[in-house]
C-alpha cells in the first residue's frame, strides 16, 4: 500500500525551491524598486510633493508619530473597534448562518430579510447608525460589525447546503444525534466555505472603520486622515495609509495561518 | 484444496431452519410516478453473505437506503431480528463512493460509530485499534483522508462499519470505484474479517463475479421496476479463496447462470433509458 508523500524526485524540488527564491526576490525588489524611483522623482522635482511627499519625510514623520504614542493611540482606537466588531458581528452570523443551512423554516424566515438588505451599500447606513448609536464608540463597532456579518452569514449558509449529501447519510445511518451533526459534520464541512467568507468579511470590517472613523470619531486611523486632510498635512495622510496597509497585510497572514490551524485537512 | 475442488454446501436448507435476521414483506417504493421498488419480499439467515444484482436503476440502491433507515417505504415492512436489550445498532452502512469525512483523521473516521454511541474510551481504543490492524491501516491512523489512496479510504470506511459491531453490514458497491488490482485484494480481506464474526450482510453490486466470489445466495432484480426475479444459491465451500475460486468451474457456472438471468434485465433497463431519454 503506498503513502502520498510530498517527496518528488530531487531535481524538481531543487528547480520548485529556486523558483520560489526568485519569486521572493522579485516580490521584495517591487515594492522597494518604486519607493526609490518615488523618493528620486520627488527629491528631483518630477513629482509635485504636495500631493506624493518624498517617502523618506513620511518615513520621518512616521518615526516622529511613534516616539510621541500618537500612532499608536490611533492604531490602538482602530484594532479595538475592529475587534469587537468582527466579535459582535461575526458570532451571530455563524450561528444564523449554519442553522439557516441545517434548517429550512429558518432559511425560509431569514433568506428574504437578507436578500433584502445585502444590495445597500453599508457605507450608505453610516449617517442611521450616527443616529442611532451616536458618536461613540458603538456606532464604528456597529459598522464594522455589519461589514463581518453579511459575508459570513452567507457563506456559512452556502457552506453547510453544500456540504456532500452522504456525510449527512453516514452522520443519521451512524446515529449522530443532533448536537454532534453540528459539531461533527456542520461545521467542519462547512468551515471552508467559512472561513472564506470570514476573510472577505474582515476586509469589508476594515474598508467601514475607515469610513465610520472619519466622521465624528476623536481617534482612529481613519480620524487621523480625514484630519490631515482638513490641515492639509499630506505626509500624516500617508502616514495613516501605510498603517492601513500594514494593518490588512498582517490581517491577512494571521487569517492565512488561522485557516491552516483550523482546517487542517484542506489539501491547498 | 486444488482448483476445481471446491465442495459444495447445503445453503439453503439451513436457511430455512432459522429466524431470519432480516425479514422483508411487500416492501415497495415509489417516488411519484417512479416504482422504484415493487413489492419485494425475503428472508435473509443469520449470518448470510446476501448479494443483490440488477441493471442500473433497478431500485437497488433505494432497498438498501430503506433497510439503512434513510428512505422510508411507501409500504410493506421490513423486521431486523434484534435480540432484546441489545445494545449494538441494527445496521452500519459501507457507502458507495468516499464517505469517510475528510476532516476527520483515520481513526476519527473509524471510531465515528462508537463516539456517536458513546461507547467508553478504553472499548473504542481497543475495537478500533484492532480494525485498522486488520485493515492494515494502523500506521495511518493519525492521516487525514486526502493522504491515503482510494482503496485506503474505502478500507477506512470498511473499518468504520466493522467497528460500530452492527447486527447486519449494508454494503452499496463499496468497491465499484476502485482499480481492478485494489478491489481484488479489498474483496479478499472482506472476506477474511468477515470469516471471524460471520455478521449478515447485504451487498449489493453491479459485478457477477464479485456476486459469486462473496456471496451465500444472490438475488437478481428486474429493471424496473424493481422486482425480485429470482434466487442463486452460491453453494461454495468457505473460507474461500478468490483466485483458486475463479479457476473452478462451479464458479464459471454460476457467473453464466446469474448473467443470463440478468442479461435480459440489463437489456430492458437500456430499453426504458432509451424511451425516456434519461439516464436513471
Amino acid at each position: 500500500m503506498s503513502v502520498q508523500t510530498t517527496a518528488a524526485a530531487p531535481t524538481r524540488q531543487q528547480r520548485a525551491l529556486s523558483l520560489r527564491d526568485r519569486d521572493r526576490i522579485l516580490s521584495i525588489a517591487s515594492p522597494i524598486g518604486l519607493l526609490l524611483v518615488w523618493e528620486i522623482a520627488a527629491q528631483t522635482g518630477l513629482i509635485d510633493t504636495r500631493f506624493f511627499p518624498a517617502p523618506s519625510s513620511i518615513l520621518a514623520l512616521l518615526y516622529e508619530m511613534l516616539r510621541s504614542g500618537e500612532l499608536l493611540m490611533h492604531v490602538g482606537a482602530s484594532l479595538q473597534r475592529l475587534a469587537w466588531g468582527i466579535l459582535l458581528g461575526g458570532v451571530p452570523a455563524l450561528v444564523l448562518g449554519i442553522a439557516m443551512g441545517l434548517n429550512r423554516t429558518i432559511r425560509a424566515l431569514i433568506d428574504p430579510l437578507i436578500a433584502a438588505t445585502y444590495p445597500i451599500p453599508k457605507s450608505s447606513i453610516l449617517p442611521l447608525v450616527l443616529l442611532i448609536f451616536g458618536l461613540g464608540e458603538s456606532s464604528k463597532v456597529f459598522m464594522v460589525a455589519i461589514g463581518v456579518f453579511f459575508p459570513l452569514v452567507i457563506n456559512a449558509t452556502t457552506g453547510v447546503r453544500e456540504i456532500n449529501s452522504i456525510y449527512l447519510d453516514v452522520g443519521r445511518n451512524y446515529k449522530a444525534d443532533r448536537w454532534n451533526t453540528f459539531w461533527t459534520i456542520a461545521l467542519p464541512g462547512a468551515l471552508p466555505v467559512i472561513m472564506t467568507g470570514f476573510k472577505l468579511g474582515v476586509g469589508i470590517g476594515l474598508i467601514l472603520i475607515a469610513i465610520a472613523e472619519m466622521n465624528g470619531a476623536k481617534s482612529g486611523l481613519g480620524f487621523l486622515i480625514w484630519s490631515a486632510w482638513e490641515t492639509f498635512a499630506v505626509e500624516q495622510m500617508y502616514v495613516g495609509l501605510f498603517m492601513f496597509a500594514l494593518i490588512g497585510f498582517i490581517f491577512t497572514v494571521l487569517l492565512n495561518e488561522l485557516e491552516r490551524f483550523i482546517i487542517p485537512w484542506k489539501t491547498t | 484444496m486444488s482448483p476445481g475442488a471446491v465442495p459444495l454446501r447445503p445453503v439453503e436448507n439451513a436457511i430455512a431452519a432459522v429466524r431470519p435476521a432480516i425479514r422483508i414483506r411487500d416492501l415497495a417504493k415509489t417516488f411519484g410516478e417512479l416504482v422504484a421498488v415493487d413489492h419485494v419480499s425475503l428472508d435473509i439467515a443469520p449470518g448470510e453473505f446476501f448479494m443483490i444484482v440488477g441493471p442500473s436503476g433497478c431500485g437497488k440502491t433505494t432497498l438498501l437506503r430503506i433497510l439503512a433507515g434513510l428512505e422510508t417505504a411507501t409500504s410493506g415492512s421490513i423486521e431486523i431480528d434484534v435480540p432484546a436489550g441489545s445494545k449494538r445498532p441494527d445496521n452500519s452502512m459501507v457507502f458507495q463512493g468516499d464517505s469517510i469525512f475528510p476532516w476527520m483523521t483515520v481513526w476519527q473516521n473509524a471510531s465515528y460509530g462508537l463516539r456517536m454511541r458513546k461507547v467508553a474510551a478504553a472499548q473504542v481504543k481497543d475495537v478500533v485499534g484492532y480494525y485498522l490492524d486488520r485493515t492494515g491501516l494502523a500506521r495511518f491512523a493519525h492521516y487525514y483522508p486526502h493522504q491515503l489512496s482510494g482503496g485506503m479510504r474505502q478500507r477506512v470506511a470498511i473499518a468504520r462499519a466493522f467497528a460500530n459491531d452492527p447486527h447486519i453490514l449494508l454494503m452499496d458497491e463499496p468497491f465499484s470505484a476502485l482499480d481492478a488490482q485494489n478491489k481484488l485484494l479489498l474483496q479478499e480481506e472482506l472476506l477474511h474479517i468477515w470469516e471471524e464474526h460471520k455478521k449478515t450482510v447485504v451487498f449489493i453490486t453491479h459485478s457477477v463475479d464479485e456476486a459469486v466470489l462473496l456471496g451465500d445466495r444472490v438475488m437478481v432484480m428486474t429493471a424496473q421496476p424493481g422486482r425480485l426475479k429470482q434466487f442463486v444459491p452460491i453453494a461454495l465451500a468457505r473460507p474461500r479463496d478468490i483466485m483458486e475460486l475463479q479457476g473452478a468451474p462451479e464458479y464459471g457456472e454460476l457467473v453464466h447462470r446469474i448473467w443470463s438471468s440478468l442479461r435480459d434485465e440489463v437489456q430492458r433497463a437500456r430499453e426504458i433509458e432509451n424511451r425516456i431519454g434519461v439516464k436513471s
